[in-house]
């Protein structure tokens, strides 16, 4: 697998111009869907290439994606709609903004999961940390500080 | 024969930091004085012969000497100068070579510096550190040695990479490793004082100067990394939440919450055990980079040298030095005790507040960069995360870090008034506020983005001017008296101020961009001008030629405004014919407040070039507060307080010369 993508990232990198991304010609006429289009390219992964979005891309592949994507948009489909066109063809590969679907849900939920946490053990210890001083000055005392302390209190 | 010694060098550096492993660790257990000053000069004559070798391959790459296979696979003659030097380090073999270099470079500087440290305490900290030498030795010796020669050299080389053939590229792996590997002192540090029992305020003292060298690196490296991606990949993006990025990035945010948390272990003696385990965590995240960037276990732009065999190696370094010490730290921990008595309100409290956010916001790049793998192997999916994800689950963490940041730096330790503190703060909100609001009526559309990053960007920066201003009390006296106070301050309190003002920069200039930018994308026909923003453009020719060893097709483009002379830029398009890659260089106006940024592409049938026009305002912001982050780290460093305390004899207290 390595070997094949390596591969495919080099004829990538020899058969295109170094020139990225859109090219005029592919530019829509009406900038409403132009936009949608751009904003949807983002989040579609140019599937020869090493984790670059088609709009970045300056692959054979991400062109073909991005004239998919704007072909799909003049037809009248949502962005839904034409994202679900390519996940179809492509597979969940090609979605760079994964889906929280499944087991996902546990990637996007692993920040706001661990934050709270974080956030109950951060309480916990600022408790014990913060707890008067009386209560604590017995045990922290070793056995010689305590002897010593002994002898001045007799003096 | 410079070649064959370098080999040998190499091997006698293994062996010098294998017996200073071993005699030091002994001597400490044991008391034996003798066996634990064996550490000092073994960690200086291990870099001696390390840097040796290093010289020796170096050497070979500048003589162009085509007889070793890595100089053949990775250079050519032809190739600048600059780039023969950096060709050195441009490769797996040579790199990890420089690696081990700065892994021994660390060592030598804390034997030369740590004059004050506790005999025991220093013999097992060299003697740490030489087991992390000891394991890169045996790596490079055994599976990636730089030194194999070719049994029928070659007329001329392959040529390096031509997207590494530049000035910002050069210096961007030396600086990272400085810092990757510069956390390995503070491992080494930890480890230590595991093994010893003991952590007080003295050792906090001692780790944080090697904690903030590393992360002044890391910034560096980071940052020129960055800037690089902006100029040379051709579109101006500047952060693309690659893996290689977040494997760098990673150690950033962890070992930017280690120099805070040192602070409370020097200062108030209390967060001990959450040091040591980012400590441990923090050159744990440096080897999971060093990892997955060798590995190629995750796609990546970077892609020099994977292979997995090698990756295998260094994940069981990975498993047995981050293992190793979380089970001496499982043991140890609970030695540990914290004195410290603080209250809910406190700088200790905003510290633990820091932590918390940076830990939880490397953790989400963490996850995040290795969720394909874990989709891949445990629910049978092949799927990918992105910037776009990165994008929407990393920034509320660095909002709210922005939020908090001047007010848990403006508390008092102990005990504070909350309500005291953000009173202290009122001219810095109202700044804020009032700038997000002129940037929110200057804006054209309702993007909430822009004033956003105003508003946290003058908050942070004001909020830094208030730390400063507050500090130097309220003393009545001669008019001038405060602010000459001011500049009388010490370096840490400037190192802390300005470090904080930087992230602030950085943070508004990544939002300010992003949302301003401008595009434009034509087909631009010679002599025929076009508008971009406020700016007339003009592709007044196109010329081919040739460099040292590329073609070129470069363009030229006037630009103007309202009939006033801006710039002449040109934008080429190189080819490189034996590496045969082409590369764009894009031509850049670089002002205080845009970038104006010109790409050429290809020739038109009809006539004409494309051109790809880009306003980018504030970009260099982005690293202007990188720059400062590191500057202010470095005025922390030069502290008046690390020289008296590290015990050091000489002026300078860094001990890390950046060569």
């Amino acid at each position: 697998m390595m070997r094949l993508l390596s591969a495919s990232l080099v004829l990538c990198l020899l058969l295109s111009s170094p020139v990225r991304a859109v090219q005029p010609d592919e530019v829509l006429a009406d900038p409403a869907l132009e936009t949608r289009a751009r904003e949807l390219s983002k989040d579609l992964r140019c599937l020869v290439c090493r984790n670059e979005s088609i709009d970045e891309s300056n692959a054979d592949l991400a062109r073909d994606l991005r004239l998919l994507v704007r072909e799909r948009l003049v037809a009248g489909d949502s962005d839904r709609e034409a994202i679900d066109f390519i996940v179809d063809r492509y597979g969940e590969f090609v979605l760079l903004k994964p889906t929280t679907q499944g087991a996902n849900w546990l990637l996007w939920a692993s920040g706001p999961l661990m934050l709270l946490v974080a956030l109950l053990l951060a309480f916990a210890y600022l408790r014990k940390r913060s707890e008067p001083d009386r209560t604590r000055a017995g045990e922290g005392l070793s056995a010689t500080e305590e002897a010593r302390l002994q002898e001045i209190l007799k003096d | 024969m410079i070649t064959e010694l370098g080999h040998f060098a190499l091997i006698l550096a293994f062996m010098i930091a294998i017996i200073q492993v071993v005699i030091p660790l002994i001597g400490a257990h044991k008391r034996w004085p003798g066996w634990m000053a064996i550490a000092e000069p073994a960690a200086q004559a291990q870099f001696l012969f390390t840097a040796f070798a290093f010289g020796a391959l170096m050497w070979a790459f500048v003589t162009s000497d085509f007889s070793l296979k890595l100089v053949t696979l990775n250079s050519h003659s032809a190739k600048p100068m600059l780039y023969k030097i950096s060709g050195t380090w441009g490769n797996h073999e040579g790199s990890m070579l420089l690696w081990v270099l700065i892994v021994s470079l660390f060592g030598a500087a804390a034997s030369v510096f740590g004059d004050g440290l506790p005999p025991t305490l220093k013999a097992r900290v060299l003697a740490v550190q030489a087991a992390i030498g000891v394991a890169f030795f045996a790596f490079i010796l055994f599976t990636s040695n730089p030194f194999l020669r070719l049994v029928n050299p070659p007329f001329d080389g392959q040529d390096l990479n031509p997207l590494l053939q530049d000035p910002g590229l050069a210096f961007h792996p030396p600086f990272l490793y400085l810092g990757y590997v510069g956390l390995s002192m503070a491992f080494s540090f930890a480890v230590a004082a595991l093994i010893e029992g003991r952590v007080d305020a003295a050792w906090g003292r001692w780790v944080r100067p090697w904690t903030l060298a590393a992360w002044i690196f890391l910034t560096i490296g980071i940052a020129l990394g960055s800037w690089w991606a902006y100029y040379e990949l051709g579109w101006g993006g500047f952060w693309f939440w690659d893996p290689v990025e977040n494997a760098s990035f990673m150690p950033w945010l962890l070992s930017a919450a280690l120099l805070h948390s040192a602070i409370v272990v020097e200062k108030r003696e209390s967060l001990k055990s959450w040091t040591i385990l980012l400590a441990i965590l923090a050159f744990g995240f440096s080897l999971i980079g060093t990892f997955i960037v060798r590995s190629g276990l995750l796609t990546s732009v970077h892609a020099f040298a994977n292979d997995p065999e090698r990756g295998v190696v260094i994940l069981m370094i990975l498993a047995v030095f981050t293992g190793g010490a979380l089970m001496l730290f499982a043991l140890r921990a609970q030695a540990l005790e914290a004195k410290g008595v603080f209250s809910m309100v406190s700088r200790e409290s905003g510290l633990v507040a820091n932590n918390l956010l940076l830990a939880v916001s490397c953790f989400v790049v963490f996850v995040g960069t290795l969720w394909p793998v874990v989709a891949e192997m445990a629910f049978d999916r092949k799927l990918s995360v992105g910037a776009p994800f990165f994008n929407a689950a990393f920034p509320p963490f660095a909002v709210a870090l922005g939020v908090l940041m001047p007010v848990g730096a403006l508390l008092p330790w102990k005990r504070a008034k909350l309500g005291r503190t953000l009173w202290s703060l009122r001219y810095a909100a109202g700044l804020a506020l009032a700038l997000a609001g002129l940037a929110w009526a200057m804006q054209g559309d309702h993007s909430l983005l822009g004033p956003i990053g105003v508003l946290l960007g003058a908050w942070i920066v004001s909020g830094a001017a208030t730390d400063l201003w507050t500090r130097v009390g309220r003393r009545s006296g001669r008019p001038f008296g405060r602010l000459a106070r001011l500049l009388r301050l010490p370096r840490a309190d400037w190192g802390k101020a300005v470090a904080h003002a930087g992230f602030g920069v950085t943070l508004f200039a990544i939002a300010g961009l992003t949302a301003w930018q401008q595009e434009d994308i034509r087909v631009a026909e010679i002599d025929v001008s076009f508008e971009v923003g406020a700016y007339q453009l003009v592709l007044t020719g196109v010329e081919d030629g040739r460099g040292p060893n590329y073609f070129t097709t470069m363009g030229v483009v006037e630009v103007t405004r309202n009939g006033q002379f801006v710039a002449t830029l040109r934008p080429e398009k190189r080819v490189y014919p034996v590496a045969q890659m082409p590369t764009t260089e894009a031509a850049i106006d670089f002002r205080f407040t845009r970038d104006l940024y010109v790409v050429i592409g290809d020739a038109q049938e009809g006539g004409g070039f494309t051109i790809r026009t880009y306003l980018k305002p504030f970009a260099n912001w982005i690293w202007g507060g990188c720059l400062m982050m590191a500057l202010g780290g470095g005025l922390s460093l030069s502290d008046r307080r690390f020289r008296v305390a590290a015990g050091a004899r000489k002026a300078r207290p860094q001990g890390v010369p950046a060569e």
